[in-house]
């Protein structure tokens, strides 16, 4: 039901158009993972290891067997052995040894919710701990484990160099040289990890609903564990509570409820407690930066280093890409990025919107806005003056750049001038910052397949998912625009592995990928219509796309997003509360599909840029080894109040190196600059810098005096 | 309320629960919580568990016209009260005016903290029409709410896609 659907052919993109399951969300008819309840369906519940590093000698059920409704407690020492994967931590269950806090030790199944919580708290777990090698959580820049991996997530190089930053920093008249830090931050979408599993043990048919950011990859990962052939196992994504890169890889609680479902015979139901999440679905390491610029008087740069030191698991190495974004957005003589990795006893980091740009442009953009004020220039004119004709690091021309056009624009818009003053407003300190933000094009092969049925109504299959982004409806417009007819003739079918093979929501690369072969098997369609004589036949027609061939990362041009970012803010210097009065973002990302939807994540994706910048804060408790801000009450993500006047606007690009829809992506560029635009706020309204996020009132009273 | 088990160590009891209108007899094991009830045993799955301690407002149901998270009630509890829940507030044929608000207005992503907004709006406007606000200093009436009192008000249930500043818009156009 569209209220806006279009009836001119052909303009279905670019039209703002309301979500396809918009009446289901707002009507509580919309099922997500765990609203599944097959007959007989039994609970589960997982129990997390209280030692950071260690191993399990025993695990006592008797007590957790003894309650009513308890069918079964699953432990490392008799859970069913599972086939290989290239995840370890989907090895659930598999040994002994202990790798971080939180890491999955035992699984309680019980007929009912609350019979299996009981029973995961009565089971007890004997720790083995070495005193000799207590456990390590805490990154430090000079940690003795520190080393320097070969790639970063994404596969990026670790280590660029060109030049010699050290000599050219020493020969520059003007010069930086900053730290910052960035906590651990975790994802927490709205809607826990959950999975509902029934194993058909008569068929042998496997049948999941999964929240997951891709149902293909978790039913690749579940044919390999439980050594099954992927036609037997359907995995259904349909409707997913947000994940934000959490829900990009599968995850144990998948694992274990197909266990739990094949070990017990019944349908198995969990949801992950929210307190357990940040242990097992993947988090944003800390990055502790190192940024040198220097430059001439000028202000054009001579030097930039950027060098991120983060931490990893024992369990595999996943490497935060923060110097990434440096390679991309400034050019220097001299240029040197590199990364430094050390494995702790932490949960395995992994994906949080917008891996490497969020974190490595907090900081990249904090050191232009300090070097901006060194060279006392107005740090839009400075990044003006460091515009590069080519990427930096490749030397490949950009498919499109216009940061500078955001930067004006965002300018006019915002109201920023070049001699702009803070000021005092009885205890309020006010002032304004501006930063830069960049994020990747990026492209996966996929498939997809078109119907025209008889009634004149057509049909795109494809193996997406919508975490909250409208593909559905973006998909839809795609659709209607490449098959020349009126929105509301297309129906989407997403979010089921028996749809034409799909790659995952991610890497803001889902609407190009699925676009693109839903754009191809549209005009096969139309190929294949235009050949049939005749009205459709009743079973209608179909015509099949696969982009394997051209939908290739590989491409001679650079092709990224980009934008600007501008904020306001009052630091109140009685309470130290840092507020975010105006947020005002500026995109550059191709073509805009849907105006409506596009707003909202670019918005969604500035209010957690806020919540990186004032509230979100994790640490690794140096005790216990675990996340003390593990649940909702003390990981503090942004709420109403916290958001003041907030606007996105973004430049139209007609960008012929991209896809046939021609967009770039906007699920995370939206966050990227986000913090730094505050922070430089924050400096501007103070006249101090604090080089730490999140800037909460006791660092901001230490820094006032 | 029956007593299942007929002595003092009783864990289940027999009770009805008044949802959206309809009545429903069934036995709950006492440590149910009513958003577990809704969900898990009369399967209305509009409420939703984003932390199930109170902490994110996803569960945001109304009892006898207050807005509470559910997670936080034992249902056996709610015996002679009148629950609503986001279903009960429309359906897409005869939707409420926010529901039918938030659609034209995009204030979701995901979805997944919907139907507690929905739900926690349609209380907090209650709250102001009776002049109890959660702010006991203000004597605001619905058409005088600004922007930031309806955040403020609405600062319980939590959002992380972000979609806040499309709640208050939906909420501002029903008042308007
Ligand atoms: S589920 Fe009840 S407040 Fe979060
Ligand atoms: S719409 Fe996703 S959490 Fe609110």
């Amino acid at each position: 039901m569209n209220s806006t659907s279009v009836a001119v052919v052909g303009t279905a993109l670019g039209t703002p158009t309301t979500r396809r399951e918009g009446w289901e969300k707002v009507t509580g008819t919309a099922r997500y993972a765990a609203e599944h309840t097959p007959p007989r369906c039994a609970h589960a519940w997982p129990v997390p290891a209280t030692v950071a590093r260690g191993r399990v000698t025993a695990v006592d059920t008797t007590a957790a067997l003894a309650l009513p409704g308890v069918i079964a407690v699953l432990t490392p020492f008799d859970a069913p052995r599972l086939g290989p994967t290239d995840d370890p931590q989907l090895h659930v269950l598999q040994d002994t040894v202990v790798p971080h806090h939180g890491w999955y030790v035992a699984l309680a199944v019980a007929d009912t919710l609350e019979a299996a919580r009981e029973a995961a708290q009565a089971v007890r777990v004997t720790y083995e701990t070495d005193p000799d090698t207590p456990h390590d959580v805490v990154l430090t820049v000079d940690h003795p484990g520190v080393y320097t991996p070969e790639k970063a997530n994404g596969g990026y190089p670790a280590h660029l160099e060109q030049g010699d930053a050290a000599t050219s920093f020493a020969a520059s008249p003007v010069r930086v040289e900053c730290t910052y830090k960035v906590p651990p931050l975790h994802n927490h979408p709205m809607e826990p990890h959950a999975a509902t599993a029934h194993w058909d043990g008569g068929t042998g048919r496997l049948t999941v609903h999964d929240s997951s950011q891709g149902a293909g990859p978790v039913r690749t990962a579940l044919a390999s564990l439980f050594d099954l052939p992927e036609d037997s196992i359907t995995v259904i994504s349909e409707h997913v509570g947000g994940g934000f890169g959490s829900k990009g890889t599968p995850r144990p609680h998948v694992v274990l409820a197909v266990m739990a479902a094949r070990h017990t015979g019944r349908p198995v139901k969990l949801a992950l407690p929210r307190r357990h999440m940040p242990a097992v679905v993947g988090h944003r390491a800390p990055t502790l930066h190192h940024v040198r610029l220097a430059a001439r008087e000028d202000g054009v740069l001579t030097a930039l280093a950027h060098e991120v030191t983060t931490y990893t698991s024992r369990v595999s190495e996943f490497v935060e890409q923060a110097a990434v974004p440096a390679r991309v957005m400034y050019a220097a003589p001299a240029h040197l990025t590199t990364h430094r990795v050390v494995a702790l006893d932490v949960p395995t980091p992994s994906w949080m919107r917008a891996p490497g740009e969020c974190p490595g442009m907090y900081a990249l953009e904090s050191a232009m806005d300090e070097l901006a004020d060194a060279l006392g220039l107005d740090p839009v004119e400075l990044r003006i003056r460091n515009e590069p004709a080519t990427e930096p690091e490749s030397g490949h021309p950009f498919s499109s750049r216009h940061v500078v056009d955001c930067l004006r624009e965002g300018a006019t818009r915002f109201g920023w001038s070049a001699h702009r003053a803070s000021r005092r407003d009885g205890p309020l300190l006010i002032g304004t910052g501006v930063a830069a933000a960049t994020y990747p094009v990026l492209v996966s092969p996929c498939t997809a397949r078109a119907h025209a049925l008889p009634d004149g109504t057509y049909v795109v299959e494809v193996n997406a998912t919508d975490i909250g982004t409208g593909a559905r409806t973006v998909l839809a417009q795609i659709a209607a625009d490449a098959l020349g007819v009126p929105l509301d003739r297309v129906t989407t079918a997403i979010g089921h592995t028996t749809l034409p093979e799909a790659p995952l929501a991610g890497g803001s690369s889902g609407t190009a990928s699925w676009g693109w072969a839903v754009h191809d098997a549209c005009t096969a369609l139309i190929a294949r219509l235009d050949r049939h004589e005749g009205p459709v036949p009743d079973g209608g027609l179909s015509a099949s796309a696969d982009t394997r061939a051209h939908a290739k990362q590989r491409s001679p041009y650079a092709r990224h997003a980009f934008g600007a970012q501008f904020a306001e803010v009052q630091v109140d210097t009685v309470t130290g509360e840092v507020r975010a009065r105006r947020l005002l973002g500026v995109f550059a990302a191709g073509r805009i599909l849907n105006p409506l939807t596009a707003r909202s994540q670019f918005v969604g994706g500035m209010i957690m840029g806020l919540g990186m910048a004032l509230t979100e804060h994790s640490t690794t408790d140096p005790a216990f080894g675990d996340f003390p801000e593990s649940d909702l009450a003390s990981y503090h993500v942004p709420v109403h109040a916290d958001v003041g006047d907030i606007e996105a606007h973004w430049i139209e690009e007609d960008d012929k190196h991209l896809n046939p829809a021609g967009g770039k992506g906007i699920g995370e560029i939206g966050i990227v600059g986000t913090a730094a635009a505050v922070g430089n706020a924050f400096c501007h309204a103070t006249g101090r810098r604090l080089r730490e996020l999140p800037l909460t009132p006791d660092r901001v009273l230490a820094v006032l005096g | 309320m029956a007593n299942h088990s007929g002595h003092s160590g009783q864990t289940s009891s027999r009770i009805t629960l008044r949802v959206n209108g309809e009545e429903y007899t069934l036995t709950l094991d006492h440590r149910v919580t009513l958003l577990d009830a809704l969900r898990e045993h009369l399967d209305l799955i509009g409420a939703k568990k984003g932390c199930d301690h109170g902490q994110c407002g996803a569960c945001t149901v109304l009892v006898d016209g207050r807005r509470v998270n559910s997670c936080l009630l034992l249902a056996v509890a709610q015996q002679g009260t009148s629950v609503t829940t986001v279903e009960g507030l429309g359906d897409a044929a005869t939707p409420h005016p926010l529901q039918a608000a938030f659609v034209e207005r995009d204030a979701y992503q995901c979805g997944y903290c919907t139907p507690g907004q929905l739900c926690s709006a349609v209380g907090m406007l209650a709250e102001v029409t009776a002049e109890a606000g959660s702010d006991p200093t203000t004597s605001a009436r619905r058409s005088a709410l600004t922007r930031d009192e309806v955040a403020e008000r609405m600062s319980g249930n939590l959002c992380r896609c972000g979609a806040y500043p499309r709640i208050v818009d939906a909420v501002l156009d029903v008042i308007a």
